[in-house]
């Protein structure tokens, strides 16, 4: 009884799946926010699993600074959030047409 | 016999008319050019710029003539080159002029009838408001048809064609402000580039097959042309002369072009521009006397020609119109003489029927002027009290066209006669001459007898005209003109020995006679006879004014009224087949060409709007495409991975 | 612990367990984070996630990134976007329905695609028994999956931390810096977007609350005073106390 690396892989594959379905669905753009922070989650795991896989630490050094990155987009990306909610009194991403044709 | 054929020619010595030649065609050019930039603020002083322009190209030309006349008979063929104009590889046109016996015989009648109608033209316009224009266009003409008769090379020869067509089609709309008018240049332009495609086709397989245009060179290379080469050449040259001399099938622009003043008429569509044509045939001699056979129908052609016209004519009633016909007719007589090869006696009537057509032009144009501007010979009558001049020089010309004995058109007539009874197979084309002889004489009998004789029917009319004589500048060229007609006989007494044979020729190159068909002495009388019967009866028949067409004979001269219907035969068998033709490509092209553009425009615009559709705005539409792309690429990967074989194992706990 | 956790499920049955249990919570809160209506237990869902995660992180011999993944996410990150729905109080979605049709079920057609292809992808070749990490048949390569070496080996000599540090300070030392900048850089950003503008009026567009439909109202709406705004509620009354007969003809 042990684990394949697959099933990490199978795991993260469906976590960044349900991201992704979840940026889609959700109006809320914070929410949607939330769950692109799940996706690189998944993406994470990924190459941590993979990292193990090869027996190397390099693949833990990427999902560090992908750590790192999120968060300066984080910091960035609710920064605009809030300055959208001041423009529009609301954070419902389909409240924000102006790509419209 | 030396000359062109042979390529004998001599360079111009320097100081002499022939180096100064190409001023001739120069000077008018500039003038006109002048008056028309300035012409209106010349004010009274345009017209004399004009007719001392015209008046220096006569005198040049006068010049070059008795320089000619004082050289060798073999050095007579004078080349001066001008300056290089097209230097393009195998191709190189020189800006150069020919002064042989032909040019200077043709370029004295172009300046001295221009001259004479310019002076005429001061006093027929005088009322004119835009005198100024006209004198211009008529210098441009002068100039244009001077480029025609001196251009060394076949193409120089045809820029001037083009200008003279150019200047025929400016002066028959002179007055454009009436659309008839409009139209009647229009037509003549239009007919007269088919026969130049002609001429330029014409020009394109002399090239191709001897390398060059200028005459020097191609007219004695003609001897080594091939037999199918010199008949598409010899067919195309005479269909572009057809164009310019209105000849069958091309004629019906002619008459038309009446619808310019009078002058022009003398000056452009009697004596000068028409009988480019002709000019075009002698000057090419050299090449037509390797294939008689064409020469021969271009005589028929002529023959046709003149038997059509001078029927036609017969039942004309407008002053012009009568004329106009004639000179159709004439050019006729002169391509039945040059189609059988008797080049002399195809330019001595070009130069005599220049000074009497010219003539019955402007007795004609003075008779207008007297009658305020009315042409139906039916309304005239009794002139000749009146008119005095006019009436006597234009008496003077119907007797020289009618070839009365010891007038220029007798002399020049008996020629051509002669020169036809002389050809193998010209029999019907000898009858048809005398026949159109004796027409020409009665129809311009019954020309004079309407217009000067009897009684004085436009006193009948609502406004009666007050005939007047014409004022000098008017008279005094009827009256130099009348002389001419009636001496212009000495030119050529005999068509072997006289003055203007032997001066042409170096120029031009006679087909050997090849038959007797009549002595010349009897057809001298027959044609004697004919012109005095035609005469005769012309004068006894319409001496007490129009008569009553008989109720059987009536449909015939409606027929002939209306020209023998061409026109209307051009325009249903011709025109309406290319009207429709154009409708449809129209419609193809709105249709099927515009129609495919437009759709492939309209096909983008909707694809556009449709892709703007997808344009929701939608952060999350955006998103969901992307995710789209994304998975067909994750898929599309995973497809080649497992066809490339590499395999994805599942196994273990699966 | 965490070191003594990884260790613990080397190979044994205790990782399978343990992946069962975590992956388990992991899912289900990844599907209560895109299903719940309210954003505040969608943040909650989503640090259940990140914790979920970190204890993947563990038992994958990341060790570091495990607590990271705690202080970094569950703790910095996941509180900014609570206090971010806190300070806008939007914690409140109308409703799940998306204004464009077929929207949901585009996506979920789409999530199950992407979730078949990744898994093939990436998971494919790693489902046999020699990709257990650790195991014998990893080990000798005679089983018939990518073998799995595992870290063991590697964190053994030095540790996971120090390892971690000597790549970062030697061979990744350049991308490590400009991480660092990076970092300033979206601080400053952060600010700069987070500075209130002098005159709000000019930040909020009137009528935002309606979807901008037409083109030729943004100018319109640019004027001042063009009408009364939601987020402007003060100057709207104001405008409709000071006209009265508007209500009134409205009425």
């Amino acid at each position: 009884m042990s684990v394949p690396a697959g099933y990490y892989l199978i795991l993260a594959a469906a976590l960044f799946s349900i991201g992704a379905v979840g940026v889609l669905i959700r109006r809320s753009v914070i929410v949607m926010f939330m769950c692109v922070e799940l996706m690189l989650n998944s993406v994470n795991l990924t190459l941590v699993t993979f990292a193990r896989i090869n027996a190397s630490l390099d693949g833990q050094v990427l999902a560090f600074f992908v750590i790192v990155v999120a968060a300066a987009e984080v910091t960035v990306g609710l920064a605009l959030i809030v300055n959208l909610f001041r423009l529009r009194a609301s954070t419902d991403a389909d409240q924000v047409g102006a790509l419209r044709a | 016999m030396t000359g062109l054929a042979e390529g004998a020619a001599v360079v111009a010595p320097a100081g002499s008319p022939a180096a100064w030649a190409w001023l001739m065609a120069v000077v008018p050019l500039v003038s006109a050019a002048v008056l028309l930039l300035v012409g209106r603020r010349l004010g009274r002083a345009a017209p004399w710029v004009a007719i001392l322009s015209a008046g220096f190209s006569l005198t040049l030309a006068v010049w070059a003539a008795v320089w000619l006349a004082g050289r060798e008979a073999a050095e007579r063929t004078v080349v001066h080159t001008v300056a290089t104009w097209l230097p393009a590889g195998e191709l190189e046109v020189d800006w150069a002029v020919l002064v042989d016996p032909l040019a200077v015989a043709m370029s004295l009648l172009v300046t001295g009838v221009g001259l004479l109608i310019h002076v005429y033209s001061l006093g027929y316009m005088e009322h004119d408001s835009d005198i100024p224009r006209f004198f211009a266009y008529l210098n441009l003409f002068l100039g244009s048809m001077l480029v025609l008769v001196l251009g060394e090379s076949l193409l120089t020869l045809f820029v001037g064609w083009e200008l003279v067509g150019l200047c025929s089609y400016l002066l028959i709309g002179f007055w454009f402000d009436e659309r008839p008018n409009a139209s009647a240049a229009k037509k003549a332009f239009v007919i007269n580039r088919v026969g130049d495609v002609g001429f330029m086709i014409a020009m394109f397989l002399l090239f191709g097959a001897i390398g060059s245009l200028s005459l020097v060179e191609v007219l004695p290379a003609a001897e080594g042309l091939a037999g199918g080469t010199l008949v598409a050449v010899g067919l195309l040259l005479l269909l572009g002369a057809t164009g310019k001399s209105a000849q069958i099938p091309l004629f019906v622009w002619l008459p038309d072009a009446m619808a310019g003043p009078t002058p022009v008429s003398a000056l452009i569509h009697a004596a000068t521009m028409v009988t480019a044509g002709v000019y075009l045939i002698a000057r090419m001699s050299p090449l037509y006397v390797q294939i008689p056979e064409i020469g021969l129908v271009v005589a028929a052609v002529g023959a046709a020609t003149a038997l059509v016209a001078a029927l036609i004519a017969v039942a004309q009633n407008d002053i012009k119109r009568v004329l106009a016909y004639s000179t159709v007719s004439q050019l006729g007589y002169m391509f039945m003489a040059v189609g059988v090869g008797a080049y002399s006696a195809g330019i001595f009537p070009l130069l005599t029927h220049g000074f009497f057509k010219a003539l019955l032009f402007l007795a004609a144009g003075s008779v207008m002027h007297a009658m305020a501007d009315r042409g139906d010979i039916r309304e005239m009558g009794g002139l000749l009290r009146d008119l005095p001049i006019t009436g006597g020089t234009a008496a003077i010309g119907t007797l020289a066209i009618a070839g009365f004995p010891l007038t220029a058109g007798f002399f020049s007539k008996e020629e051509i006669l002669a020169a036809v009874a002389d050809t193998a197979g010209g029999e019907v084309i000898l009858a048809i001459g005398l026949v159109v002889a004796l027409l020409t004489a009665f129809y311009m009998a019954r020309w004079f007898a309407l217009v000067f004789l009897g009684p004085r029917r436009f006193e009948e009319l609502d406004h009666p005209p007050h005939p007047h004589e014409s004022p000098l500048s008017m008279t005094l060229p009827l009256v130099l003109l009348a002389v001419a007609s009636l001496g212009g006989g000495v030119l050529n007494l005999d068509p072997e020995t006289g003055v203007l044979a032997g001066w042409l020729a170096p120029s031009v190159v006679a087909f050997e006679q090849t038959a007797a068909i009549i002595g010349h002495g009897l057809l001298e009388a027959i044609a004697i006879v004919l012109a005095l019967v035609g005469l005769a009866a012309g004068v006894l028949l319409f001496r007490a004014g129009p008569r009553e067409v008989s109720a059987s004979a009536a449909p015939a001269v409606r027929f002939a009224q209306d020209a023998f219907r061409v026109d209307e035969l051009y325009r249903a068998a011709i025109i309406t087949p290319g009207h429709w033709l154009a409708v449809g490509l129209t419609w193809f092209d709105e249709r099927g060409i515009d129609g495919a553009v437009n759709g492939a425009g309209r096909a983008t615009s909707g694809l556009a709007t449709a892709g703007a559709r997808l344009q929701t705005g939608f952060v999350r539409s955006y998103a969901l495409a992307v995710l789209i792309g994304t998975v067909l690429l994750i898929a599309g990967l995973v497809g080649v991975w497992m066809a490339a074989g590499d395999g994805i194992v599942l196994t273990g706990g699966w | 612990m965490t070191p003594v956790l990884a260790q613990a499920t080397e190979g044994g049955a205790a990782e399978l367990w343990t992946f069962i249990i975590v992956g388990a919570v992991a899912l289900g809160s990844a599907f209560g984070l895109i299903l719940m209506r309210n954003a505040v237990h969608a943040a909650l869902m989503l640090v259940l996630n990140f914790l979920a995660i970190a204890v993947l992180y563990a038992v994958l011999q990341a060790q570091f990134l495990a607590v990271i993944q705690l202080i970094v996410y569950a703790g910095a990150i996941v509180v900014l976007f609570l206090f971010v729905l806190m300070l806008l109080g939007v914690s409140r979605e109308d409703s799940l329905t998306a204004r464009v049709p077929g929207q949901k079920t585009m996506a979920s057609v789409l999530g199950v695609l992407l979730f078949v292809s990744l898994a093939a992808a990436t998971a494919g070749p790693f489902l046999g028994d020699a990709s257990v990490c650790g195991s014998e048949e990893a080990l000798t390569g005679t089983g018939d999956g990518v073998p799995c070496l595992g870290l063991a080996a590697v964190n053994a000599a030095e540790g996971n931390l120090r390892g971690l540090g000597f790549l970062l300070f030697t061979d990744y030392v350049w991308a490590f810096e400009v991480t660092a900048v990076l970092l300033v850089i979206a601080a400053i950003g952060a600010i700069v977007l987070g500075r209130r503008q002098e005159d709000p009026s000019e930040l909020v567009e009137p009528g935002s609350t309606v979807l901008p439909a037409r083109r030729g109202s943004g100018s319109a709406a640019t004027e001042p005073g063009a009408g009364p705004t939601d987020a402007d509620e003060g100057a709207a009354t104001e405008t409709s106390e000071a006209t009265p007969s508007e209500g009134e003809e409205r009425t």
